[in-house]
């Protein structure tokens, strides 16, 4: 049986800073939003001609006074992202840009994706976006308040929060784009963290029953061992096939699923180390088990 | 849990076979209709252009604001009630009346039966409000109003957005409302939007009006730009005919001067005004406005009866064809505006499905091996049910003929991951029970039985997430949460029917085996 009880206070602090750390880089870094949630205009342009290349790219479109351009390689040598603000919402932006490299590049490229999104449009996407997070996240909260006692809820909630804030955290630190799949992401790690902790939780509840003398500081030790080898198979194979979406499944599909990988880590950890810390902290015992036993 | 009736067992069977033939149907032609369907690739997958619109309501409000003044003038002449200082502010009408009088207008504004205010009993509101501000009576669409006055302008709209895209000839091209002011195109195969964006962008408003000098024209009279050059011209607002009284409208290769021009044909109404004008305007210059700005002005030389006739003005033949196809069309009730585009070449789409087959394929198989390895006999029944479960799946999928986007493959892919979940669960409790049970049968009963909530809750709060992406979620992120709530219920199908029966049958064969699992 591994000791994980030994290291509660350790990783408690631990997960305190890196929430800390996140609150702070999400307050004073912000998030980098895509087009999706920030407006503007996205192209996905391929070369057949080794002289388009980002730099003789980025001179191009600066010249094109469209704001702030971004130009980056795209997966491959040949292929280019192109984004920009688009501030005035020029109307046939698409022809005039095509137009202007025409001149210099002549019929070498091709635009394989355009993605041009208005800032009425953009600011409905970032709202639902937000509804959709909080919406989960407030469903969770009644599942696991029916199905539990309120301290397996809070711990089950903070483990929540501790998941999303840390991803998010994470994507602010190395500015990762946020677009509408890393929403989808944060969504599936909020059901997957919940479905990590409530498998944990529902053994602590099962063992609660079953021994009164031991204290809740061993028994959700004992109930994580139990429940050790099912957490690390699933964690493993979910993350394997995360693993095959991020390195085979192209370059669209990558921040969602370096999102997800990210996401099923922490709420791996979260489960033992947060959702079990707070039933500790709480001091549940085999009475908070059975009262709720006598009320139903 | 282990013991299965035969006709339950016949029941999977031809379930399970049911579906795998349905998501074959994608690879395969059945002549059945039944099972000849195929799930939809989004258009992410298959390339094509997505165009939300959204319908400048502003100038119809102003224009029905406009025309309300005559109408309330007029309304009011009959009963002897004299309107002043009527004006137009902030989409609100104001006017006075004498003191004597303001009874009669407030009781005609609010009287149900009015036919200058209609009633929607429906909703219990008028289409105007009023109010009386004391120095004057303020006008304006209640709620329900601009609602009637906005759905109104949306159905007529995507009337026209359908016979413009139409008229370009895309296969299959999906138009429908969004809200009460949008509409959403969805145009698949079409990898350069440019000319249906230009056509979409196009009110199309289409007038034959004089040129005048004369600045006390009856009806007013304003300058307008040309379309092809920085003059201006000074046209009057009396409208001889508009874009309505057109029947047909050609591109033709006029021959005398080659050029390329737009024939059209009028209507009866059109026709006739068409010729009155042209007698008596002998000499004149005839406007013919589009949008605000003059096509050409040609000086009338005839007298035109035929209700046919011509419009020149430098034309390209792909200008010609695009004008003629406008006026063929009509005009939009109000200006669209594209405010979200998203397009995707066909052979990124074609990347894209290989990139998510080849990580489905290789995910897929580091669950197989991974489970073999762990689980043995068992993980082998667990990758059988997985390859099932995969098969059912997708036959869901072709039975309801959903959209499957690349964040939908990622999907597949994830449950693939997650599937064996509840199966690892049950294993796990299985070898736990064990420990202490030496029969094997109850050993796996106690180990299906007591897994069961811990495999529900965490099925259900995926579950959870995946609805409200489905309903906030737009477009590829909608097929995401599609693939992966319908993998919950087929995962818990082949889990609990499948993998069980699987595991029944080789439990009840080796009852006495030491170490089953």
């Amino acid at each position: 049986m591994i000791a994980f009880n030994k290291y509660y206070n350790h990783f408690n602090l631990l997960s305190s800073i890196l929430i800390v750390v996140s609150l702070l880089l999400l307050i004073f870094k912000g998030l980098n939003f895509g087009i999706d949630f920030k407006g503007g205009t996205l192209i996905e342009l391929r070369a057949s001609d080794s002289k388009i290349n980002v730099s003789s790219l980025r001179d191009r479109f600066n010249q094109m006074d469209l704001g702030d351009v971004s130009v980056k390689k795209f997966g491959n040598d040949t292929d280019f992202l192109v984004k920009f603000e688009n501030k005035d919402n020029k109307k046939n932006i698409i022809e005039e840009i095509k137009a202007n490299l025409d001149k210099s590049f002549g019929n070498n490229y091709d635009f394989r994706r355009v993605e041009n999104v208005g800032p009425k449009v953009s600011a409905e996407l970032l709202k639902s976006g937000v509804i959709a997070i909080s919406l989960s996240l407030a469903l969770m909260l009644i599942y696991i308040w029916i199905r539990f006692e309120w301290q397996f809820s809070l711990g089950a909630i903070l483990a929540l929060f501790h998941d999303v804030i840390v991803t998010l955290g994470v994507f602010s630190l190395f500015s990762l784009e946020i677009n509408l799949s890393i929403i989808a992401a944060v969504l599936t790690i909020v059901g997957y963290s919940m479905n990590d902790t409530v498998v944990i939780f529902d053994r602590v509840r099962e063992n609660l029953r079953k021994y009164s003398d031991i204290k809740i500081f061993e028994l959700t030790n004992i109930s994580i061992n139990e429940t050790l080898s099912r957490t690390i198979i699933t964690s493993a194979t979910t993350l394997l096939a995360l693993l095959a979406i991020y390195l085979f499944g192209g370059e669209i599909l990558k921040g969602f699923s370096l999102a997800m990988i990210l996401g099923v880590i922490f709420g791996t950890y979260s489960s033992i180390y947060i959702a079990n810390t707070v039933l500790v902290r709480l001091r549940v015992s085999q009475k908070t088990v059975l009262r709720e036993d006598d009320q139903k | 849990m282990l013991y299965f009736s035969k006709l339950r067992i016949l029941f999977i069977t031809i379930f399970s076979v049911l579906f795998i033939l349905i998501a074959s149907s994608n690879l395969f032609k059945f002549d059945d209709s039944f099972f000849d369907k195929k799930i939809n690739l989004g258009l992410d997958l298959q390339g094509g252009s997505y165009l939300l619109l959204e319908i400048d309501n502003e100038p119809v409000i102003e224009q029905k604001l406009q025309n309300l003044t005559t109408t309330i003038r007029n309304y009011f002449r009959e009963k002897n009630i004299k309107i002043n200082n009527i004006k137009i502010e902030n989409q609100n009408i104001f006017f006075n009346v004498i003191d004597n009088d303001k009874q009669v207008v407030l009781d005609v504004f609010q009287d149900e039966n009015s036919d200058l205010n209609p009633y929607y009993p429906r909703f219990k509101s008028h289409q105007l409000e009023i109010e009386d501000t004391g120095l004057n009576f303020k006008v304006n669409f209640s709620k329900q109003g601009l609602i009637k006055l906005k759905t109104s302008s949306q159905d007529q709209a995507i009337e026209i957005v359908r016979r413009r895209v139409d008229e370009v000839g895309t296969n299959e091209p999906n138009i429908l409302k969004r809200g009460n002011n949008r509409i959403l195109v969805e145009l698949p195969g079409l990898d350069d939007p440019m000319r249906i964006k230009s056509l979409l962008g196009k009110t199309a408003n289409l007038t034959f009006r004089f040129v005048t000098n004369d600045e006390n024209d009856r009806f007013g009279v304003e300058n307008l730009k040309f379309e092809n050059s920085l003059e201006e011209a000074k046209v009057s607002k009396r409208i001889v005919i508009s874009g309505e009284n057109l029947l047909d409208a050609q591109p033709k290769m006029d021959t005398q001067n080659n050029q390329t021009i737009v024939s059209f044909t009028l209507d009866r109404v059109g026709a006739k005004r068409f010729g009155k004008a042209t007698s008596t305007g002998i000499g004149k210059q005839l406007a013919i406005v589009l949008d605000g700005k003059i096509i050409s002005a040609p000086v009338v030389k005839d007298t035109i009866a035929s209700g046919s006739g011509q419009i020149s003005g430098g034309f390209t033949f792909q200008s010609a064809t695009d004008l003629a196809l406008l006026l063929r069309s009509g005009a939009l009730p109000a200006p669209l505006e594209i405010i979200e585009e998203r397009t995707v070449g066909p052979d990124l789409g074609q990347d894209s499905i290989n990139a998510g087959m080849i990580a489905l394929a290789i995910g897929f198989m580091l669950v197989i091996i991974f489970m073999f390895v762990k689980y043995k006999f068992f993980g082998l029944i667990t990758n059988v049910t997985l390859i099932i479960n995969l098969f059912i799946l997708l036959g869901v999928l072709t039975l309801f003929e959903a959209t499957l986007t690349l964040p939908g493959i990622a999907g597949i892919i994830l449950t693939v991951g997650m599937a064996v979940d509840a199966n690892v669960l049950i294993f796990e409790r299985i070898k736990e029970e064990l420990k202490d049970e030496t029969n094997n049968i109850l050993a796996f009963d106690g180990g299906y039985t007591k897994s069961r909530t811990a495999i529900l809750d965490a099925n259900i709060t995926t579950l959870l997430a995946a609805i409200i992406l489905f309903f906030m979620g737009s477009g590829p992120v909608k097929g995401f949460a599609v693939t992966l709530g319908v993998g919950i219920f087929t995962t818990l199908f082949s889990v609990y029917f499948i993998a069980r029966l699987f595991t029944s049958i080789y439990v009840a064969r080796n009852k006495d085996k030491e170490k089953l699992i």
